[in-house]
């Protein structure tokens, strides 16, 4: 049973408030006091998938829970899905556009930071439909 | 270390003080309570960054600093002036006049902080230059102590990156004990050094020391308290030509994105104001700016020339201070026979360690429990973090709650629920005894 769950929802090309669920989820692991180390490594991971949300989803939500000894996001948005999973992690592929890249990211460095920060990292996509990504964090 | 006392120099005039709530929102670690009429500071929170001082209509917050009459207590009185001080002074045109009048007042011999801050930019330049792990995140300046604070409190997974160099205010004090016990052969303990400050938050680095184990400093004094002494003696001091030696980037430090000039990294970045600096260290733990080599945050808006106990507008004051260091030369710290200090010196003794203030319990399972009734009552609050129960926001009352200082009702609106059901339950039974 997670003691604490919130549901963020984020919006496309929302780049207002973009980065405000993470802050909040940071805020939250603050004051429960995880460590520093773990709490760097949520943080990379809230941050890269919430603005992938912005960027390149339609909209979607991040599910946050903490558990007594885990910490979880599980994310899931309304499309466009991702037609090639293998290019998409890989190190440096972005798709981007000019626009978004102007404002300084794009480096298509978020899903492997993710990959390699979480302690279980699980990505599915479908085209046409979304993407549902969950990411866990071993607490101690 | 282990300051476990808390030492702080921001007070409160409890006379003065209307319990009005104006600091209450601008305290960046939600370090103020207001109850009983009065406002509360919560030690274990306070960074001393002197917000409050600043926002507070009736002066009730005030820095305890040291009077003047503390010179009486050393045989051989140092002064350590903030390059911050050369800016406050209308029509000054030569430092030099500036530090003469700095004896007139009644100090025997002055040591520029701005010369403390070479030497500390030549090792912050080594530290950049030399590291060999970018951990994704760049190298974080302690000349702030209010930043230092802040991290300590809000960012403690950033307290690694903070560079392990001694403040120019403390690398000035060390030199000149070292060169007036050698010039005068005075005993260390005979010699009194004074710093000149902009800020509480230097009080407080002095006080209770972070990184060192004991401060070269023996006494702050308040530049507001010095300034109009000062500025009577400018033109009239006898003429000293020993006393000025810092050149144009010791004294830039004053300023906002000085200290990144001194230290001359090419990808480093100067904030200033306290809620900006907030917003890039929550970037650098986002690992937004992880290129970056140097971050510079400072807690006043303008730097320390926006110093809360500073005299003249920030943007005069820089004006000045432009103007007097294009006549100096741009020098590096004295190498050879003349370096003062040695790179060991200029060394933090002890690692920065976080503070708890902010976690709301050891244990993680507890700390859980109570965030969980902390998300039940603040569910109940209306949201619109209005302050008037003495608590910055609704999820700050909630916390309160669960951790014993508050009761719900002190929520006005909470407050006025209950007395409308009170009194319909009232009616209900004076309906009922009727019949
Ligand atoms: N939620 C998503 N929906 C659709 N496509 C996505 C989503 N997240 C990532 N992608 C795709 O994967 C690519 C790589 O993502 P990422 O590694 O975060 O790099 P970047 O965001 O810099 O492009 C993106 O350019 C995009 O094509
Ligand atoms: S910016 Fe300067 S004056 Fe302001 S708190 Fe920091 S050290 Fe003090
Ligand atoms: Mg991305």
């Amino acid at each position: 049973m997670p003691l604490i769950a919130e549901v963020f929802p984020v919006e496309k090309d929302d780049f207002v408030t973009a980065g405000e669920a993470s802050a909040k989820i940071k805020r939250t692991l603050k004051k429960l006091g995880v460590d520093s180390a773990l709490l760097r490594r949520i943080s990379v991971c809230s941050y890269e998938v919430e603005l992938n949300l912005v960027i390149h989803s339609l909209g979607g939500t991040i599910d946050f829970q903490v558990t007594q000894d885990s910490v979880m996001l599980l994310v899931k948005d309304r499309g466009p899905g991702i037609a090639n999973l293998e290019l998409a992690m890989r190190e440096g592929w972005s798709t981007a556009p000019e626009s978004v890249r102007m404002m300084g990211f794009g480096a298509g460095m978020g899903l492997p930071n993710m990959k390699r920060n979480a302690d279980e990292f699980d990505i599915k996509s479908e085209a046409g439909v979304g993407t549902e990504i969950l990411m866990k964090f071993r607490l101690k | 270390m282990g300051n476990t006392t808390y030492y702080h120099s921001v007070m409160l005039e409890k006379e003065k003080c209307k319990g009005c709530t104006t600091c209450l929102k601008h305290c960046p670690t939600e370090a103020i309570r207001v109850y009983g009429g009065s406002a509360h500071i919560i030690k274990e929170r306070c960074i001393d960054c002197g917000a409050c001082i600043q926002r507070c209509p009736y002066h009730a917050k005030v820095a305890v600093t040291d009077p003047l009459t503390r010179l009486s207590d050393y045989k051989i009185r140092v002064a350590l002036p903030a390059p911050t001080l050369y800016g406050q002074f209308k029509g000054l045109t030569d430092i030099g006049r500036l530090l003469d009048a700095l004896i007139a007042i009644g100090f025997d011999d002055v040591y520029e902080v701005a010369r403390g801050a070479e030497y500390v930019s030549q090792e912050i330049a080594q530290r950049v230059k030399n590291r060999k792990v970018h951990n994704g995140m760049p190298l974080i300046s302690s000349a702030c102590p209010a930043i230092v604070r802040l991290i300590q409190v809000r960012f403690p997974e950033l307290l690694d990156n903070v560079v392990d160099v001694i403040s120019p205010m403390e690398a000035a004090a060390l030199a000149a004990r070292k060169r007036v016990c050698r010039n005068m052969s005075a005993a260390p303990e005979d010699v009194g050094i004074f710093f000149l400050t902009p800020c509480p938050a230097k009080m407080t680095e002095v006080r209770a020391p972070q990184s060192i184990h004991k401060s070269n400093v023996d006494g702050v004094i308040s530049i507001m308290d010095v300034y109009g002494q000062l500025n009577a003696q400018i033109k009239t001091a006898r003429h000293f030509d020993n006393l000025q030696h810092a050149g144009s980037h010791g004294v830039a430090w004053a300023q906002t994105g000085g200290e990144m000039l001194a230290v001359g990294v090419e990808n480093a970045l100067a904030v200033d104001g306290i809620e900006n600096v907030i917003q890039v260290l929550e970037s650098i733990e986002n690992g937004d700016l992880s290129d970056l080599e140097y971050f510079e945050g400072l807690a006043c808006v303008g730097g320390c020339l926006g110093g809360p106990l500073t005299f003249e507008n920030t943007y005069v004051a820089k004006n000045r201070l432009r103007r007097l260091s294009e006549k100096l030369p741009r020098l590096e710290a004295p190498d050879g026979e003349e370096r003062e200090l040695t790179s060991e010196e200029l060394r933090t003794q002890l690692l920065f360690q976080p503070n708890p203030a902010m976690k709301l319990d050891d244990n993680l399972y507890v700390a859980l429990q109570k965030m969980e009734r902390i998300e039940q009552i603040y569910a109940n609050l209306p949201g619109l973090d209005c302050g008037s129960c003495g608590s910055p926001s609704c999820r700050a009352l909630a916390e309160d709650v669960v951790l014993g200082f508050a009761v719900e009702l002190d929520c006005i609106f909470k407050l006025k629920q209950k007395i409308q059901q009170m009194s319909k339950q009232m009616v209900d039974i004076s309906e009922t005894t009727r019949k």
